[in-house]
């Protein structure tokens, strides 16, 4: 608290906020929402660097025998593309919301270490920058997001361009484990008097998930990161088949991350879906207590799917079957959740603001990649399908259909919140309705193509092959209607935060703590806090106890 | 709940675990390889007898964890007895290693050379670490206020130490005592 003796003031713009005057307010703070909001941005801004690498490798792909790109370039574009969607913007935007939405919502000051968390962030920042560094650095890395021995060994790619994607990625994995230790321990020691672990949003309960995940399964790929790093500088062999190392033993370490990391990337837009679903039904979440079971469910068996990312490998009798019925046993939990979605705005009185209409899209897109993910946990379609344009398919649907879509409601619904201006729905619903349109064009065609028999990372195809050049153009085409939505969002966001409706505190009815501060929150969050009794502390206050009858709110 | 240093630091060293399960599982998934070098090589009494001051470190860190909590002046000499004993470990493994690079044995030579050296320099580095935080507990019950180092600090980094010993002896069983079985 900077002066105690100052009355309490509120603003209702961010940037009125003296405290948060000027840059160095910004690079020297410790308060989570800065950082959030810090983090949210630079993944922003990364996610237009991957959807400019995307759109090059579309135009590629746009005609048969294309030479828009060299085969050189457009592998270390689609490198880049992968690492940098999934490092650079899937893993900082889920840690925005997580440590600016965390604290508030459990009714806390701050993280339980801001220390820790400004390191995790800046740890990122630069670590994503040495990322790109590489571009004019030697050259980029270019063997895949996940970066397949032996193609990964010096004999094999000799430019520093593994170095780089290495070493970037053991800074930001560090980051990465400091954060999730933070907002773990947040969770566990700094929740408000009356929130017991029963009572804190769901949102929270996702977020507890991801920690654990990314506290225990981020050390992983570490140890495989340091075990090349060391192999291509140190001259060791672990990856090495030339000199008795394994490649095999690089997939298995790092899809012991690499799956667990799918749901760490997945957990916190279930959570904003999760926020955004009740409140713009009028209805309390139905079945609570399965929606957080099956998080943790899904949080233990997601540990115990890796191999189904290696079926072609040549792995024996048992382990492919134990492996695919794990894969299958998966989909259970995360059905009990689409569900309880569903369930929840059945009867409801639907408000289809453009938050809640992308948490609706993103129900739909992400069931289909829920399936397209079944599909491949039988392993003959497996064999079928692998390294083809259907897993690409699949990855974007619940990736992009999936957790963007959901961090975009989540945009939608708590930008007021943080900035104190509401975003333009007149925008949001085109942004919406194109980038629906964009997104399920450029990938829903790439299910065929994948099963016609294209193979992933592809630099070209011939002339001459049914259907496949008239679906690559079309999913150009469908390419350049999403970029353009994107366009639009981010126009929004700018000209609302300048000439968007002043919000208020709780501009949606919410019934979650975060909305019990002022729009945006002052540094110290909260002056007072309202007295927690159930999940929907703003209810509550509203509707007092003989008046809770009406509607099954209040009670858990 | 517990206070939210010692929740931090027991979710750091579970993340510690994972991270030396992988490097152990490295040197496990290459023994039929480099057992044999590792019989040959490695000499399981002379680093027996540094792993018992290993340990013996955890006791005089537990002691001087009790003593801090029974606020007794006695907390400085047993954090210094854990340092001594925790640098001579330290000292054990660098004269070790010195011994195997003389003979050739260096971490580019062979698979032995990649598991062992990656996975115990890992856990001499942790070593490290955590003797330069026990200096500090020692600095500040020598030269600080009264209530430092507090009981807190003490038991944070009093995990982490044991955790290191516990750690070193999964390592010590399966590098040096692989060739019993």
């Amino acid at each position: 608290m900077t002066d105690a003796a100052r009355p309490h003031q509120t603003f209702n713009w961010l940037a009125d906020i003296p405290e948060y005057h000027g840059l160095w307010s910004w690079v020297s703070s410790i308060d989570h929402k800065q950082i959030g909001i810090m983090y949210i941005l630079s993944a922003l801004g990364f996610f237009l660097a991957g959807l400019t690498l995307a759109l090059i490798m579309r135009i590629q792909l746009m005609v048969p025998m294309n030479h828009f790109v060299s085969q050189d370039a457009y592998n270390q574009i689609f490198t880049m593309h992968g690492t940098t969607m999934v490092f650079l913007v899937g893993m900082p935007l889920l840690f925005g919301f997580a440590v600016y939405l965390t604290p508030l919502m459990i009714g806390a000051r701050d993280m339980a270490f801001p220390r820790l968390n400004a390191m995790g962030f800046w740890i990122f920042f630069f670590g994503a920058l040495l990322l790109y560094f590489s571009f004019v650095g030697g050259g980029a890395p270019a063997a895949g997001w996940f970066s397949y021995a032996p193609l990964t060994e010096k004999g094999f790619l000799s430019n520093p361009g593994i170095d780089y994607w290495a070493l970037s990625l053991l800074v930001m994995g560090i980051g990465s484990v400091a954060t999730g230790i933070n907002l773990i321990t947040t969770v566990l020691t700094l929740r408000a008097p009356g929130m017991s672990l029963q009572r804190v949003p769901l949102f929270v309960w996702m977020i507890l998930t991801t920690g654990i995940l990314v506290a225990l399964s981020l050390p992983a790929l570490n140890a495989a990161i340091v075990m090349i790093l060391f192999d291509r500088l140190l001259n060791t062999h672990f990856f090495s088949p030339a000199h008795g190392g394994s490649a095999i033993l690089w997939q298995n370490y790092f899809w012991f991350f690499g799956h667990p990391e799918v749901y760490i990337l997945i957990l916190p837009g279930f959570g904003v879906v999760t926020e955004v679903i009740p409140v713009f039904s009028r209805k309390t979440l139905y079945g609570a207590s399965f929606m957080a079971a099956s998080t943790v469910a899904i949080g233990f068996l997601s540990f115990g799917v890796w191999m189904h990312h290696m079926f072609t490998t040549g792995l024996g009798f048992w382990t492919l079957y134990i492996f695919a019925l794990s894969s299958l046993l998966i989909a259970v939990p995360t059905g009990v959740k689409v569900w309880t979605w569903l369930a929840t705005m059945w009867g409801g009185s639907l408000r289809f603001t453009t938050a809640m209409l992308f948490a609706t899209a993103f129900i739909i897109q992400f069931t289909i990649g829920g399936l397209s993910g079944v599909i491949q946990a039988v392993i003959p379609l497996d064999w079928q399908l692998t390294d083809s344009y259907f897993i690409v398919a699949h990855i974007h649907y619940v990736l992009l259909g999936g957790m963007l879509f959901a961090m975009i409601s989540g945009i939608y619904y708590w930008y007021p919140k943080v900035t104190g201006r509401m975003l333009s729905e007149r925008i949001g619903k085109w942004h919406f309705w194109l980038m629906v349109l964009g997104f399920n064009g450029t990938f829903l065609v790439m299910h065929l193509l994948g099963a016609f028999g294209m193979p992933r990372r592809v630099w070209t195809y011939p002339y001459g092959m049914p259907m496949v050049s008239a679906m690559n153009f079309f999913s150009t085409l469908s390419a350049f209607v999403l970029a353009f939505s994107i366009g639009l969002f981010f126009w929004n966001m700018a000209y609302s935060f300048i000439k968007g409706k002043i919000a208020g505190d709780n501009p949606w009815d919410a019934w979650t703590l975060e909305w019990a501060c002022s729009s945006p929150p002052p540094p110290e969050n909260f002056d007072r806090l309202p007295p927690v009794r159930s999940r929907r502390p703003l209810w509550d206050l509203t509707h007092p106890p003989e008046d809770s009858g009406r509607k099954p709110g209040g009670q858990l | 709940m517990k206070d939210r240093v010692t929740v931090g630091m027991l979710l750091f060293v579970a993340s510690e675990a994972v991270f030396f399960l992988m490097l152990v599982l490295a040197y496990v998934n290459f023994h039929k390889q480099t057992g044999e070098t590792a019989a040959s090589v490695l000499d399981p009494i002379k680093t027996g007898v540094f792993t018992v001051a290993l340990l013996s470190s955890s006791f005089t860190m537990w002691l001087a964890e009790k003593a801090r909590e029974k606020e007794s002046n006695s907390v400085a000499m047993w954090l210094g007895a854990t340092i001594i004993l925790g640098g001579i470990f330290i000292v054990g493994q660098g004269l070790e290693y010195a011994h195997l690079v003389m003979d050739k044995i260096t971490i580019s030579r062979d698979l032995f050379g990649s598991t062992f050296f990656t996975l115990t320099g890992f856990h001499g580095l942790h070593v490290l670490i955590g003797l330069v935080l026990l200096l500090l507990l020692l600095g500040l019950s020598v030269f600080g206020r009264k209530h430092e180092p507090t009981n807190i600090g003490m038991q944070s980094i009093a995990i982490y130490w044991h955790f290191v010993d516990a750690v070193w002896i999964v390592v010590f069983s399966t590098v040096y005592l692989w060739r019993y079985v």
